[in-house]
């Protein structure tokens, strides 16, 4: 039997090991596993490698694990926002190595890993300064750069609803990197508002087939005061 | 002289935006773009973190927070949109598939280089985001900016001196004084603000600008 619902999100980042490669999903709040890198920030393990599309924003979630000091790398397009301040005292005092990737590469980087690909060439930054020292193509009329796939050790994302088999859907502008990133990582951990029985998900819905996903902890939402 | 103010600048951007066309605003000043489409018009907006047929801004307590934009703010939908993750969001922009996007710009140079993401100063904190995607992708680059920096200088130059977002993309630029066509041969003027001559905007913007065959 298939049984990949997890009790709690500790439980389920138990194994993360110091030094691992953590994609954490989700653009701005939508798709954002808090409770998720809540555990992962309690559970303790350090020297990280993480992959999101930004670098924590206030004192909440990955901005609360850079301040914790236990992130070395971060991969990611969009550092800089008005409230990233654990990111900025962390990079301007050389704990924190930057990896800066535009939006569009770190996506295709992402799937290409999921999907098994070895590299790619992607026109976004020829001739700019992020194309420095990669090998460059010509290829019909165009230009372009060559990029390697990002690989995991864990996703963290959340989606909207999951059976035990781990499909799931997602809800709106929430999916961003969910579905890339299940694909990429070799553990996947999904939070997600609601689970289902088998068979309650049709499969013309299903968004991220289980084989991506290998673990899933319900996290009900927080009801808004009334 | 009558410059334009943003609002202006973009008013007048919305109105080269044909029936049926699917758009990206960037984030800050392009978004303003979107107040301005002519409601005639079926257009489709696009925006990277994964979603088209974005609507109107939501009434105050019905946002969502799920339902976003690339700037992270509150939006609605509108019949016929969808859905769609990040790797398939950037395949639209970097496939062609975006009839325009709008960004804003730091400098476009001449030949219609971009840049837009960076200001060079050692100490500061990178952040490129979609832009780069979007500057090769769509098949048409439009900038929005004012024509001249604070220290009054012009930002259309003959090289960029702030590090590159793109080589060679930007189609056209609106500014609060001039619309100005990027051609192979050069700048071509479209259309001058009220009050201001071609001699004077020449003037102002320091690098060779040519009349556009039709105008007088």
């Amino acid at each position: 039997m298939i049984d990949k619902f997890i009790a709690s999100a500790a439980a389920a980042l138990a194994d993360v090991p110091d030094g691992a490669t953590v994609m954490i999903g989700g653009f701005g709040n939508a798709g954002m596993p808090a409770e998720l890198i809540d555990a992962l920030i309690a559970q303790g393990a350090k020297a990280l490698t993480i992959v999101n599309n930004n670098a924590g924003n206030a004192d909440a979630g990955l901005a609360a694990l850079i301040g914790a000091k236990r992130v070395n790398k971060i991969l990611c397009s969009f550092p800089r926002q008005t409230d990233s301040w654990h990111f900025d005292k962390a990079y301007r005092a050389g704990e924190l190595e930057l990896e800066l990737v535009p939006q569009g590469t770190l996506a295709e980087r992402i799937r290409a890993a999921g999907a098994g690909i070895g590299a790619f060439y992607t026109p976004t930054a020829y001739g700019t300064r992020l194309a420095e020292g990669k090998e460059a193509r010509r290829i019909g009329r165009r230009d372009y750069v060559l990029e390697y796939p990002i690989h995991a050790d864990y996703a963290l994302i959340k989606a909207d609803r999951a059976d035990r088999w781990g499909n799931l859907t997602y809800r709106m502008t929430a999916r961003n990197f969910g579905p890339i990133m299940a694909a990429a990582a070799r553990i996947t951990v999904a939070q997600v508002r609601e689970t289902v029985p088998l068979g309650e998900l049709d499969p013309e819905i299903v968004v991220t087939p289980g084989i991506f996903v290998q673990r899933v902890v319900r996290i009900a939402p927080l009801r808004k005061a009334a | 002289m009558k410059k334009l103010d943003r609002k202006q600048i973009a008013a007048r951007l919305a109105r080269d935006i044909p029936d049926g066309a699917t758009v990206n605003l960037g984030i800050g000043l392009p978004t303003l773009v979107a107040d301005y489409l002519p409601k005639d018009r079926e257009i489709v907006l696009h925006s990277e973190n994964g979603v088209l047929g974005i609507g109107p801004r939501p009434a105050p307590g019905a946002e969502d927070e799920d339902l976003i934009n690339a700037g992270k703010e509150p939006v609605t939908m509108l019949k016929g949109g969808a859905f769609f993750h990040h790797a398939d969001s950037f395949g639209m922009i970097r496939g062609r598939h975006l009839d325009y996007c709008v960004l804003g710009a730091f400098q476009v140079s001449v030949q219609g280089d971009l840049a837009n993401w960076h200001t060079g100063a050692p100490d500061a904190i990178p952040a490129v985001g979609g832009a780069m995607d979007l500057a090769v992708g769509a098949k048409h680059v439009l900038v929005m900016m004012e024509h001249l920096s604070k220290e009054g200088t012009s930002k259309i130059v003959e090289r960029c001196t702030y590090p590159l977002t793109g080589a060679r993309c930007v189609n056209r630029i609106y500014t609060d004084l001039a619309v100005i066509d990027v051609k192979a041969d050069g700048l071509h003027v479209v259309e001058t603000v009220d009050g201001l001559s071609f001699e004077e905007l020449q003037r102002l913007t320091g690098v060779p600008l040519k009349r556009l065959a039709t105008a007088a």
